[in-house]
């Protein structure tokens, strides 16, 4: 009898063993990202960005960090640490970003980078979702008086180096049978500076990054933008292979900028929102009902958490891009019923 | 045998080798085992891929089409244009003030003394955007450029001058006229009735000339078509930038070195000299200048294998050398960062041993040879 007593014991302590093995072996495979987990215990999210161009991240006069990108970085540590200013900001030129990503130094990269296959497959990166849609765009002087690129022929323009651009001028030159000569600077200062002194006759980056040139010459007014885009710029987050949660977590903090544009809340009214909303979707998304933030292993009112750090999409483009910032049309950038591209994933 | 001194040293060289070559292979298995973690390859295939961009200014041919390995060569070619011409004018202008330096004239003395120290003590990278921009901001748009007479024009696209388009035998006479000028010291030595054939010797570069003047079909003007000057060779403001501030800053070094050989040539040569009613210049290059060199090589040779790394500076002001064009645009299209940062490594020690074996070997030969 005693026999049996010890063995039914000591089975259904096996038995209890292996499920509480296999309950702790769940709930970790739950939440499990190496990067959330460094980014907790350090108590900061570590961001490479551009080292300065306007739009997309640059320091104000006070050595404050803005820009589309950088309003990402701050989303990210909001929704991971609930504070916007746990940011630590690298700025990585366009050489060395992917590197100093591929070795850990930062937790993940937001640097108006184009989302490309040879980035996807040979550099070992994830390519989140696109922040910005832009194309090649070149800008030229007004006197030039050139009003498409085909008329560009035997013309030099200044560029960064590192890019894909080189590459897309040299296709442009072989399917039109001209020729754009290109002359390839390590930074923009310089860059900038050479055109402005007419050492190149026209400049050329993404949209966005030419608004910032056209914004950084004497008189911005002197120079077009010519109608043609060379190529699709779809500009967005990176972050390492192998963290899929990160990956996640970044993807859907881009998403919930977006989600609270279509659902119409603001950093302003985010908070009243929360208090005096009767509509289930709002709810949901500000983490009053349901558990959406904790499958990502984030706090449930987590997207409450980025709105009141940054504001929405729509905020944020107006301040860098749009009409307070560098004058660009929002055109592909807005929401999809709007007649843009943005067009979050679903979130119910 | 440990007792034995000799075979003691021999063991701890064996031991000392052997934990060189287990550091070596632990860095390569860690790289290749880091290299796979992120799902990284490692090879040099890509060199043969096409590269697909455009290299603004190349001394031997390129186009689009070409391959990386091409973009290379095109690349280095470049910067060893860049650091020949910088060694020249830095040796050249260095000499000159180094004399200016030992001036009796205190106006002469002390402009060079100035020089050398704004020079030394400011950053050469700041120095060499300075000079872009005064470069830039100093020359007219193409369509008013600085027409120079003999067809040569003058903007900020850089200086054009007229080019020599060959025919098509042109390639055997070009290495006939190379071959001549090789040969021309060599045939300067031949033995000639107990003397040397010396002077005579210079037919030979004449002939070259000749032999390359043949070989020309016809020259081609620059003119202004469109937006640039086409026809022509360019001299592009970035070369001339890079060039000026290698060589102005290596200049105020080089002074320094040339100044202090001379100082230490022995004072009773000079005397002497002088005492033979020699004038200041022919001391100067006669007596004290050529003993000088004896003590100035080995230090000039460091300030030359300085200058040759320096060009890689020139990635800032737009210039297309090996560390721009190679470790700048080639590893960011091929995502080949460990490779392309290897080969401009190998390809800087390789160049620099090269050079110093060459200034080693010049050392030897004008050194006093004591018995």
């Amino acid at each position: 009898m005693e026999r049996y007593v010890a063995r039914a014991l000591t089975c259904s302590a096996l038995i209890a063993g292996m499920v509480g093995f296999a309950g702790a072996a769940w709930s970790q495979s739950e939440v499990k990202s190496p990067t959330l987990d460094a980014v907790k215990k350090r108590g900061e999210v570590i961001c490479g960005v551009d080292t300065g161009i306007p739009g997309y991240a640059y320091q104000d006069a006070s050595g404050k960090w803005q820009g589309l990108d950088v309003a990402l970085c701050r989303a990210v540590a909001a929704a991971t640490l609930g504070d916007p200013e746990k940011v630590k900001y690298i700025g990585t030129t366009s050489k060395v970003r992917f590197s100093v990503l591929q070795s850990g130094e930062i937790d993940l990269l937001v640097r108006d980078s184009e989302l490309t296959l040879t980035r996807d497959s040979a550099l070992g990166l994830v390519e989140v979702t696109p922040n910005f849609y832009t194309g090649q765009t070149i800008m030229v002087r007004k006197n030039l008086n050139v009003a498409h690129v085909k008329e560009l022929n035997g013309a030099t323009v200044c560029l960064l180096t590192g890019t894909t651009l080189e590459t897309n001028i040299a296709d442009y030159n072989r399917a039109n049978n001209i020729k754009i000569g290109t002359l390839l600077f390590e930074r923009p200062e310089e860059a900038f500076a050479a055109a402005e002194a007419g050492r190149c006759d026209g400049y050329t980056d993404d949209g966005g990054s030419v608004a910032a040139g056209r914004s950084a010459m004497k008189k911005p007014d002197d120079w077009i933008f010519l109608p043609e885009v060379l190529s699709r710029q779809p500009l967005g987050p990176h972050t390492r292979q192998g963290d899929d949660r990160w990956t996640d977590i970044v993807k859907w903090t881009h998403f919930a900028m977006l989600e609270a544009e279509e659902l119409g809340i603001t950093q302003a009214n985010v908070d009243e929102m929360k208090k005096t909303s009767t509509d289930p979707q709002v709810k949901k998304f500000l983490g009053l009902e349901g558990d959406l933030g904790k499958g990502l292993g984030l706090d449930n009112d987590f997207a409450y958490k980025v709105v009141k750090a940054v504001g929405n999409y729509g905020e944020v483009y107006e301040a860098t891009f749009g009409s307070k910032g560098l004058g660009l049309p929002r055109g592909l950038n807005n929401l999809y019923r709007n007649g843009g591209l943005m067009y979050p994933y679903s979130w119910y | 045998m440990v007792r034995r001194p000799s075979r003691r040293a021999y063991a701890a060289q064996w031991l000392l080798l052997l934990a060189v070559l287990a550091v070596a292979y632990l860095v390569v298995a860690d790289a290749t085992d880091n290299l796979s973690h992120r799902n990284l390859s490692f090879g040099f295939g890509f060199l043969a891929d096409r590269a697909n961009f455009d290299i603004p200014f190349h001394v031997i041919s390129w186009t689009e089409s070409d391959s990386y390995g091409r973009a290379l060569l095109v690349s280095f070619v470049n910067t060893l244009l860049v650091s020949a011409m910088g060694i020249v004018a830095a040796t050249g202008l260095g000499l000159l003030l180094g004399i200016m330096r030992l001036s009796v004239n205190w106006l002469i003395r002390n402009l060079a003394l100035v020089y050398i120290e704004f020079v030394r003590n400011t950053p050469l990278l700041v120095q060499i955007i300075f000079w872009y921009f005064a470069v830039l901001q100093t020359l007219p748009p193409p369509r008013r450029s600085i027409v120079i007479p003999g067809g040569l024009l003058l903007n900020i696209r850089g200086l054009y001058v007229p080019s020599a388009v060959m025919a098509d035998r042109a390639s055997i006479l070009s290495l006939l006229s190379a071959a001549a000028l090789v040969l021309t010291p060599l045939v300067w030595r031949l033995p000639l009735k107990g003397g040397r054939l010396g002077a005579k010797a210079l037919l030979l570069p004449l002939a070259a000339v000749g032999l390359f003047a043949a070989g020309i079909e016809h020259i081609e003007f620059p003119t202004l078509t469109g937006f640039n000057i086409t026809g022509g060779a360019q001299i592009p403001p970035e070369l001339a930038a890079l060039w000026a501030g290698l060589s102005i800053y290596f200049a105020a070094f080089i002074a320094e070195i040339v100044r202090s050989a001379i100082e230490a040539v022995p004072k009773g040569q000079h005397d002497a000299a002088r005492a033979l009613g020699l004038s200041t210049l022919a001391v100067l290059f006669l007596i004290v200048l050529p003993q000088a060199v004896r003590i100035m090589v080995p230090q000039l040779t460091s300030q030359y294998l300085n200058l040759i790394k320096s060009t890689t500076l020139g990635a800032a002001v737009a210039y297309p050398e090996i560390f721009q064009i190679f470790a700048g645009t080639v590893m960011n299209q091929a995502g080949k960062e460990v490779e392309t940062i290897i080969i401009v490594m190998a390809i800087f020690l390789t160049v620099s041993l090269i050079f110093s074996a060459f200034m080693n070997w010049y050392n030897s030969r004008i050194a006093l040879v004591e018995r």
